[in-house]
């Protein structure tokens, strides 16, 4: 009995070195990380750090493949049945859209046809188009980086498919982002809607021109940059610009669809319009995308 | 720790990892997503202590910044740090609180989220705050309350819980 104070007081030195030790390590782990992220901004591309962050990547793109391949029966079966719920209403409007595109097919095709022969008068002499001068690389997305901050995505083709960095990724419907990360096997795409993501466009039916940016709600854009004076409707496409000026050039190629405007305002002491727009793509339910990888011996021209 | 409990809880980790960007990203509601390393990090943390936890956090980060091509060692920063914290409340409330999982992973997850909002507003990316707390933070808060017993559970299976004294408690030499 006599012997129990001094047990108690044993103990709690012990605890408490235990907590000191603890904290001991989670302070160097935490010292460690914000090297690590010094280290990170600080190089180049190409540093030890970013080197190595690669080869992790490589490493674990086979599994992260696995995972995407386990998990696409059950993705895919979700996204049936929600899609079902919107079926009939959808349907109805797409009987519409398809007869009024029946009527814009004709008329666009008389109009490119007529496009050729003057070009064809003319010598015209073009920027890369799209899909002439492109390959498409097709790939899965295989990963969502889980950050509300970034928006990105990770295909399963990289170098070795012939995938770039800076290269533009597109879906049947339209523009998705810029390969902007590679790895031998994976690359990393930063969509449109990414807060870093800027591209020139222009709106298809008055040409005017603007940069698309990400919106203030995740998923979403304006069109930045168009003038009071540009006419711009509701419902109009916004399509990329693929501008070409001496050296530089767009790293979208020209007409590629953006998405439709949603709503056109503006007020005066604004120097812009404000312009929402819709993207095409559905990016919540991006499963495949196209690499667009220019023809070899245009890609340094 | 032992070096084959630092192993498997790696790979546990690891599997989380890459259940975390190939599966649970795609599990949207409004637009949060459930954080399975998050969860799996705070279940090994009241297991196991303060030390392991920090040092499964560091590990978990590692993984997921390199798995998602993230600044490295951003969110290492941040799970140390829930990882500490979850094994410290694990010591001290796990015997008072009578869902210590759920408490846990409800605080880890607003710590998480609220370090990370910070970090990223001093790097220069920013969201709305109406956005942040309603469309992400809520939504993740209640998926995470979810997969908490279930992963405790199932952690607790791989990891059984070393027998620790009582606080206070004296040894059986009376």
């Amino acid at each position: 009995m006599l012997d129990a104070p001094v047990r108690r007081s044993d103990g709690t030195s012990s605890r408490s070195g235990r907590a000191f030790r603890a904290r001991l390590v989670a302070a160097a782990l935490v010292l460690l990380s914000l090297g690590l992220i010094t280290v990170y901004f600080r190089e180049s591309t190409e540093g030890p750090l970013h080197t190595a962050q690669r080869l992790g990547a490589s490493v674990l793109m086979p599994f992260e493949v696995a995972g995407e391949r386990v998990a696409r029966p059950f993705r895919d079966g979700w996204g049936y049945v929600s899609e079902l719920v919107d079926a009939k209403s959808e349907n109805a409007g797409l009987r519409e859209e398809v007869k009024d595109l029946r009527q814009q097919v004709i008329r666009n095709e008389t109009a490119a046809q007529e496009n050729e022969r003057l070009k064809e008068a003319l010598a015209y002499i073009g920027g890369p188009s799209f899909p002439d001068d492109y390959q498409g690389v097709a790939t899965s997305v295989i990963a969502r980086p889980p950050s509300p901050y970034r928006q990105e995505v990770k295909i399963a083709a990289g170098r070795e498919d012939g995938v770039r960095r800076n290269d533009p990724v597109v879906t049947a419907d339209g523009l998705v982002g810029l390969v902007t990360e590679v790895t031998s096997g994976g690359a990393m795409v930063t969509l449109i809607t990414d807060q870093d993501s800027a591209v020139s466009a222009v709106v298809l039916e008055s040409g005017a021109p603007g940069v698309v940016r990400h919106g203030a709600s995740e998923g979403s854009l304006v069109l930045d940059r168009v003038g009071k004076d540009a006419l711009v409707e509701e419902g109009s496409l916004v399509v990329t610009a693929g501008w070409q000026t001496l050296r530089l050039e767009s790293l979208y190629p020209r007409g590629i669809v953006i998405g439709t405007v949603e709503s056109v305002g503006q007020q005066d002491v604004d120097l812009y319009k404000r312009i929402q727009v819709a993207p095409i793509v559905d990016f919540d339910s991006l499963a495949d995308v196209i690499v667009l990888v220019r023809d070899n011996g245009k890609r340094d021209r | 720790m032992t070096a084959v409990e630092a192993v498997k809880a790696g790979l546990v980790l690891l599997l989380a990892a890459l259940v975390q960007v190939s599966i649970a990203a795609w599990i949207e509601v409004a637009e949060g997503h459930p954080d399975v390393v998050l969860v799996v990090l705070v279940a090994l943390a009241l297991v196991r202590g303060p030390i392991f936890g920090a040092a499964a956090g560091f590990w978990a980060g590692i993984v997921l910044d390199t798995a998602a091509l993230e600044t490295f060692g951003l969110t290492s920063l941040l799970l140390t740090l829930v990882g500490y914290w979850a094994g410290r409340f694990g010591d001290v409330t796990t015997r008072a609180s009578a869902h210590p999982p759920l408490i846990a992973v409800a605080l880890g997850t607003l710590g998480f989220a609220l370090g990370s909002a910070v970090i990223h507003f001093m790097l220069g990316e920013t969201t709305s705050a109406s956005q942040f707390f309603a469309a992400v933070l809520v939504p993740t808060l209640a998926l995470n309350m979810l997969l908490a017993y279930p992963l405790y559970g199932l952690i607790r299976r791989v990891f059984p819980p070393a027998v620790r004294p009582r606080r206070g408690e004296v040894s059986a030499a009376v």
